[in-house]
């Protein structure tokens, strides 16, 4: 059995918040520059080269990359052996997110009730999954989701004769509604199977995944490459002005479910996907 | 591609020759409003009272920006979806707001509004925050400060990099831009 203290989880928390927000990581950069010198369209060879000089500049100058400085996600893999000592782990994690953002210079991006609107003034709460793994890891990743993507994602109870073809429109048509407004080029994260709530959060899962990784299953690998093809034949291109590159990377992950069931969802992410990763 | 360089007040005519898929540099006064301070604003014409800003000739920015750090004018400042600003733009436009900055597709009405008063639709790269705000010089509310990131802010800017989205023939480059890639890269395959 491994202690550990949860006060260390509030440090982790937020110096990802901090690094999240401030520099692209190296390998959504590296896609990101392969996308532009595959680029031929010059309009969209100069937004990709923009997105990449936006990093350099975050760099710098400590400026996030963007306004919308996000909803914090955090999902944790708890090793079974693994015994917590001190405040529950929603209550650290909220005190990671509010260190960071109470510096000053991210923004506070969310309201106390949807209805009602008020500003909680230091980008809490945060949303927290957990999965028990065997073994005493605790790994811990964080995402700054930004609010113009998340819009443009969906979800839909197909019946299970729309079959695979079902899907690929449904998520062809998701990334067709959301032209620009999504932030183009941008991720794909695709669940399939379980139930309402279990696809969407396979869909998050799906971003969450280590950048153009495939799924380790070769037929939903497939699914992924024939997916990505058919979203970048839109023409959509970065930002919606037309170009190639529509989407960096497709992910899928899928669930068994009901005999009478077929939900997918599809959560859209902008081309800058924030996602910092810590071993505690 | 070169980019046009501009400097606000813009007047009718520099405005009449911008065309969709234009790159611009701009320079001079925006005025940043969004969702809120739209709304404020509308209200004080719909009651005859006075807007913050005399939009004659004028630009409104789409953005919530990021406090700067110490010696930065700004922090962040990308452009937010245009859209949620669609039903409030033409009554603007009519006043006399010569262009508006943000991101994503504009309704029919919109576009129509341009037209009608020669108004022209920027594009700020989504995203491109840290970029957009290194353009910024000087940052000051000067209206509904209560609002927070949506306060209206006057900002001066320097080379300020956008794109022209929509002109004020109303061609729009959401449709144009993807229908030329598309339409050349069937050239390019029946080439081959």
């Amino acid at each position: 059995m491994r202690l550990i203290h949860t006060e260390t989880v509030t440090e982790a928390v937020a110096r990802l918040c901090r690094e999240v927000n401030r520099r692209l990581s190296d390998p959504v950069r590296r896609i990101l520059a392969r996308a532009r010198d595959e680029e031929n369209w010059p309009l969209a060879r100069h937004v990709l080269e923009t997105i990449l000089e936006n990093d350099q500049v975050a760099r710098r100058s400590g400026r996030p990359l963007c306004q919308d400085t996000g909803t914090i996600l955090v999902h944790i893999d708890l090793g079974q052996e693994v015994h917590l000592i001190g405040a529950p782990l929603a209550e650290v994690v909220d005190a990671g997110v509010r260190q960071a953002y109470e510096e000053g210079t991210l923004r506070a991006s969310m309201v106390a009730s949807p209805l009602w609107r008020e500003n909680t003034g230091d980008n809490t709460p945060a949303f927290l999954t957990i999965d028990l793994i065997p073994g005493d890891r605790f790994s811990l990743s964080l995402m700054a989701k930004g609010g113009g993507s998340e819009n443009m994602s969906s979800l839909a109870m197909l019946k299970p004769a729309d079959g695979l073809a079902g899907v690929v429109r449904f998520v062809v048509e998701t990334v067709e509604r959301a032209g620009p407004n999504a932030c183009p080029p941008v991720v794909v994260g695709v669940g399939v199977g379980g139930t309402l709530e279990v696809a969407a959060r396979l869909a998050k899962k799906a971003l969450f995944r280590s950048p153009g990784q495939p799924n380790g299953h070769p037929n939903l690998a497939l699914l992924e490459r024939e997916l990505l093809e058919a979203v970048n034949d839109l023409g959509i291109g970065p930002q919606g002005l037309g170009g190639r590159t529509t989407v960096l990377w497709v992910a899928v992950e899928s669930a068994p479910c009901h005999i009478a069931s077929l939900p997918v969802a599809v959560n859209l992410n902008c081309h800058s996907i924030r996602i910092g990763r810590a071993e505690l | 591609m070169t980019a046009i360089r501009l400097q606000t007040p813009l007047e009718s005519r520099e405005l009449l020759e911008l065309r969709a898929g234009d790159r611009v540099l701009l320079s001079g006064v925006v005025y940043t409003a969004r969702d809120a301070a739209h709304q404020r604003m509308v209200e004080a014409l719909d009651n005859q009272q006075p807007l913050p800003f005399d939009p004659i000739g004028q630009i409104i920015y789409y953005v919530g920006p990021t406090p700067g750090r110490e010696g930065q004018a700004i922090g962040a400042a990308g452009p937010t979806t245009a859209g949620r600003m669609d039903s409030f733009a033409p009554r603007l436009i009519e006043v006399g707001l010569a262009g508006m900055i943000g991101k994503g597709t504009r309704s029919p009405r919109v576009v129509e509004s341009m037209v009608e008063y020669g108004a022209v639709y920027f594009l700020a790269i989504g995203g491109a925050g840290a970029l957009l705000g290194q353009t910024v010089r000087r940052a000051e509310i000067i209206a509904y400060p209560e609002l927070g990131p949506e306060a209206v802010r006057l900002l001066v800017v320097e080379e300020m990099p956008l794109i022209v989205g929509i002109d004020a023939q109303g061609n729009d480059l959401y449709r144009l831009g993807p229908e030329e890639y598309l339409r050349s890269r069937r050239r390019d395959k029946s080439d081959a």
